[in-house]
């Protein structure tokens, strides 16, 4: 059992770094990159997200966006058809013509995003010369930027990785004296809006965010960039900007007050803060994340878990859990393991009796070992939940974990929420 | 290449999986990239399915691509067997496997397992979800009945000291109402005198469909997913198949006399079995104010078409719009559409229908949930009568559309909405009252109007920013206050002797007119001040005072 939130950052002897991992390969129950559309077109919004693809790739979007379908919303599919696989001329002419029609239709449109799919990587469709074609044709009003979303190459959150990978050339050239913190990865502009007052109290900066919420205004890279992923999936992104001359500030995830505080003390360290002016600028929000997270201990501590491979968060999640709430991680599973963007967290998951790190999926196997550990609460898709609520396992939906704020002091209570609820809730229901 | 924002169908191979979900003891082998298994929770959430789709994805990866991406079907497809110990196993290709043709169906046939492996050939880029369906289940029944087929001269004995027997073709997994529909037409042709045989696909087994032979007839209930199967069987084991579809008092009991008809049934005694309130619900006089309602109707085919004639024949309301998204029966709507007088809509661009039933300023939609989200958009009411579904519409309590009870279903689903509406204007009425409060919100309603989010905002006729702000003023007695409403646009020429006003020209409300038109209920006030401004245009005006709101709403009658 463990003492109460560790509020400082050291490595731990005991980490994870040395665990042999169970990599597996079969059937994976994951979403697709396609569906990161859904955060990118909210975040981005003067971006078009069009997909060139099938009936499946907008069935997919509209089955995982549903509650979405009030508006005509900024993503789209154009649905190839048996006379556009025929012969590939056409294809680009009929692309040509769907683009036209989007863009004025949609005037307010600044960048269109051209997302590959399945298909479309399957017959080489060269999205990127298209988008070279249309960013002539459309310019200067409009930017238009090819990526991959296609579930061939990659995986939910990675999605997000290839849009903003295609995104780094397009980004101007910082001034090469200027140090600027660029922090990358989707966060909900609330929490954005918390670490900027919390950088600007420590007078690190300027800092820019990644992806940014208007496509206009781009934020600098070059060699005096400073890089805080935000979130553990922007791998490629990472590497392109390294290319630019970024350096990645090395440091864990910002999820809880242990998390979130090293994540601040990292960029602090790189702008030579001292450690005790970060503990002082950040005592009442750590005071209050703390206090959050009392409240949930009762409920979690001691509770076994068992995480499905699902968006690349679930180390950093496990992390938390197990040192801030007590909780017993049984599998952690992760659809790719990165083991330098990772290895912070590896450093600071206690390699507990039994634990097993898991990379990749073949869910069959992966739903007996489940079945075999009994978990108090499993984490995974929605395709699993219900399956296996049924069988009288709690369950929490992964794709909540991608689609609420939970990163930051202010947010630890909500994460915990997040895992107490349908614990909780079991506990209530008598029938 | 079609730019889709909101699609009605999903691809054919989740007509396969509605087909294969549906079932028991049956795997599904799909050809799919990782991502494909999206379209398992469709079936655990939307239906909240218990189970896992009965379905193995053989996530193939674009390292794959080149190498042994036929390799992987074996494997996949060996696991799949030996794991769940199927009785029977459809293999088959999604959009992307269609494209490396790998032939899957061929590739797990080759591996010799003893079991039937009925091989799918759904064209991903040419067909879409309801043809999926229908194409696997003719696909199951051909491959497990032919077995057991007659001689092609064979004749089918009559059924002769014994009830007859009938199995119930088409309903699946994620159809709209297919578990209740099931219960209810089982028992409407109980009472008949009928039993059911088989029920399939929905919780059949490959053994049970394999009998589908031996019963005396067939009743296809969704023909979108049943005909073809029907037909066959029909063909093959000489077995009449009973096509009307029991949606609605009338068609229920045209129904009972077909089924009469072919199980040699006395059909007086027969329709004695169908007892629905929905008659004399729609007779009393408290359903006087449904009349003419002015409706939309779209869905799928089957759904569309019945609810038209028991929006037109049973609750009295004037179809307005007709319409379909599945072109494989739009013979069907345009047939039923030329009866009622209106032009078919065939389309499954959502856009277009939006558009349609902008044009028609219909009072109550009966649409899917794409026209739900239409109808909110606009300020209209809605009901929903077809798939494509959503988790409301599998309701906890029993709710059928089909049968006696279906009809009685029908009535509460379609007038409570209008019933909301009424309760709207009494709460407008009320507003000024003390007890009120004149800042309150007349209802959830009254923030809808025609959404700016809505990328073509900019291109819709502009309402006026004070349709929006609902009746500040004590508004006139009932419902049937001037409401000026409800002409077919073409109707309005008859007196125009002046010049047309030029259709760019504004109009101007002068503030009586202002003040009358907020007296009219809300749900009907769009359509007035449409009419009254379709007037004075035909009259050459460009200003409009209460005397021309009152001339146009003597001109257009106060349907």
């Amino acid at each position: 059992m463990s003492g109460a939130p560790v509020s400082t950052v050291g490595s731990s002897p005991s980490g994870c770094q040395d665990l042999p991992v169970l990599k597996e390969r079969g059937q994976r129950e994951v979403f697709c990159g396609l569906t990161g559309i859904i955060w990118l077109h909210r975040k981005m919004q003067d971006a078009f997200f069009l997909i060139v693809g099938s009936r499946t790739c907008a069935h997919l979007m509209q089955s995982a966006a549903g509650v979405m379908i009030f508006a005509e919303p900024r993503f789209g599919t154009a649905i190839m058809e048996e006379k556009d696989l025929a012969g590939m001329a056409d294809m680009h002419e009929e692309l040509d013509r769907v683009v036209g029609r989007l863009l004025s239709r949609r005037p307010d449109i600044r960048t269109l995003f051209l997302v590959g799919s399945c298909p479309s990587e399957v017959i080489k469709l060269d999205l990127a010369k298209a988008a070279e074609r249309l960013g002539t044709i459309h310019a200067p009003r409009v930017r238009v930027l090819s990526y991959s979303g296609s579930g061939i190459e990659t995986t939910f959150t990675e999605g997000e990785d290839t849009c903003l990978t295609a995104m780094v050339p397009e980004l101007p050239e910082a001034p090469a004296d200027e140090r600027s913190l660029l922090v990358v990865g989707t966060m909900a502009d609330v929490v954005e809006d918390q670490m900027r007052r919390i950088f600007d109290a420590l007078e690190v900066g300027p800092v820019h965010f990644f992806p940014p919420r208007s496509t206009e205004t781009l934020p600098p890279v070059g060699p005096g960039t400073r890089v805080l992923m935000a979130q553990p999936w922007v791998n490629e992104t990472m590497a392109a900007l390294r290319k630019r001359g970024a350096v990645r500030i090395p440091a864990p995830y910002p999820f809880g007050v242990e998390g979130s505080l090293a994540w601040i003390m990292a960029a602090a360290e790189a702008w030579s803060v001292p450690r005790d002016r970060v503990l002082e600028v950040t005592a009442r929000a750590r005071e209050r994340g703390t206090a959050a997270l009392a409240r949930y201990r009762e409920t979690l501590e001691g509770k076994r878990i068992f995480f499905f491979p699902d968006s690349q968060i679930e180390i950093p999640l496990a992390r938390f859990l197990r040192r801030e709430l007590g909780m017993r991680p049984v599998e952690v599973g992760t659809p790719f393991l990165h083991r330098e963007h990772m290895g912070a967290e590896l450093d600071l998951l206690p390699a507990d009796d039994g634990l097993v790190l898991s990379e990749g999926q073949d869910v069959e196997r992966q739903l007996d070992r489940a079945f075999a550990a009994g978990p108090d609460i499993t984490v995974c898709g929605l395709g699993l939940a219900n399956p296996l609520e049924a069988r009288g396992m709690t369950t929490k939906w992964a794709i909540e974990l991608v689609f609420t704020p939970i990163h930051g002091f202010d947010q630890a209570g909500d994460l915990a929420e997040l895992f107490a609820r349908p614990l909780r809730r079991r506990g209530l229901l008598e029938v | 290449m079609e730019l889709t924002i909101w699609t009605y169908e999903g691809p054919p191979h989740v007509g396969a999986m509605r087909v294969a979900t549906g079932m028991k003891d049956l795997h599904y082998v799909l050809h799919a990239p990782q991502g494909d298994t999206y379209a398992d929770l469709l079936f655990t959430m939307i239906e909240r399915r218990d189970h896992r789709p009965p379905v193995t994805y053989t996530t193939f990866q674009a390292q794959d691509l080149g190498g042994d991406t036929a390799g992987l079907v074996k494997e996949a497809t060996q696991a799949a067997y030996e794991r769940f110990r199927p009785q029977a196993l459809l293999v088959g290709a999604s959009c992307t496997a269609e494209l490396i043709q790998d032939d899957p169906g061929n590739l797990a046939g080759s591996l010799g397992l003893p079991v039937p492996v009925i091989p799918l050939e759904l064209p991903a880029y040419q067909r879409k979800e309801n043809w999926g369906a229908s194409e696997t289940f003719y696909q199951i029944v051909r491959t497990l009945c032919l077995p057991h087929a007659p001689p092609p001269t064979w004749r089918r004995p009559p059924p002769e000291g014994r009830r007859p027997v009938c199995n119930l073709l088409g309903p699946t997994a994620l159809g709209f109402r297919h578990r209740d529909d099931i219960r209810e037409v089982s028992s409407l042709l109980d009472r008949m005198g009928v039993d059911v045989g088989v029920v399939a696909p929905l919780g059949a087994s490959p053994a049970d469909v394999a009998r589908l032979g031996e019963a005396d007839f067939n009743v296809v209930l969704y023909p979108e997913v049943g005909r073809t199967a029907a037909s066959w069987l029909k063909r093959t084991f000489k077995q009449p198949m009973v096509e009307t579809v029991p949606i609605g008092v009338g068609a229920t009991r045209d129904f009972v006399r077909e089924v009469a008809g072919v199980a040699g049934l006395d059909a007086d005694g027969a329709l004695e079995a169908v007892t629905t309130r929905l008659p004399w619900y729609s007779r009393s006089v408290d359903s006087n104010y449904l009349t003419d309602k002015r409706v939309f109707v779209f869905g799928d085919a089957t759904h569309a078409v019945a609810a038209a004639r028991v929006a037109s024949e049973e609750m009295g309301f004037k179809v307005v719009g007709l319409g379909a998204y599945n072109r494989e029966f739009a013979r069907e709507v345009r047939a039923a559409a030329r009866k009622l007088g209106v032009e078919p809509l065939i389309t499954d661009d959502y856009l277009e229908v939006e558009e349609a039933i902008q044009e028609a300023a219909p009072e109550l939609v009966l649409g899917t949930q794409m026209e739900r989200h239409i109808a909110k958009r606009l300020g209209t009411f809605c009901a929903v009568i077809s798939a494509p579904v959503h988790v409301e519409d599998f309701p906890a309590r029993y709710s059928p559309q089909m049968g006696p009870e279906g009809a009685n279903v029908l009535f509460d689903t379609w007038v409570h909405p209008l019933m909301m509406g009424l309760e709207e204007h009494l709460l407008g009425m009320f507003q000024d009252d003390f007890e009120f409060g004149n800042d309150r919100s007349p209802s959830h309603l009254a923030a809808a109007r025609p959404s700016s989010t809505n990328g073509r905002a900019a291109e819709a006729p502009p309402e006026s920013e004070d349709l929006g702000k609902e009746g500040a003023t004590v508004a006139a007695s009932t419902p049937a206050a001037p409401d000026g409403a409800a002409p077919e646009a073409g109707e309005a020429r008859a007196t125009s002797t002046s010049a047309p006003t030029p259709a760019g020209t504004e109009l101007v409300w002068d503030d009586e007119a202002q003040a009358e038109l907020r007296k009219i209920p809300f749900f009907v006030r769009k359509k007035a001040r449409r009419n009254t401004e379709a007037f004075a245009r035909q009259q050459g005006l460009t200003e409009i005072s209460v005397e021309t709101l009152y001339e146009a709403k003597a001109h257009f009658g106060s349907r």
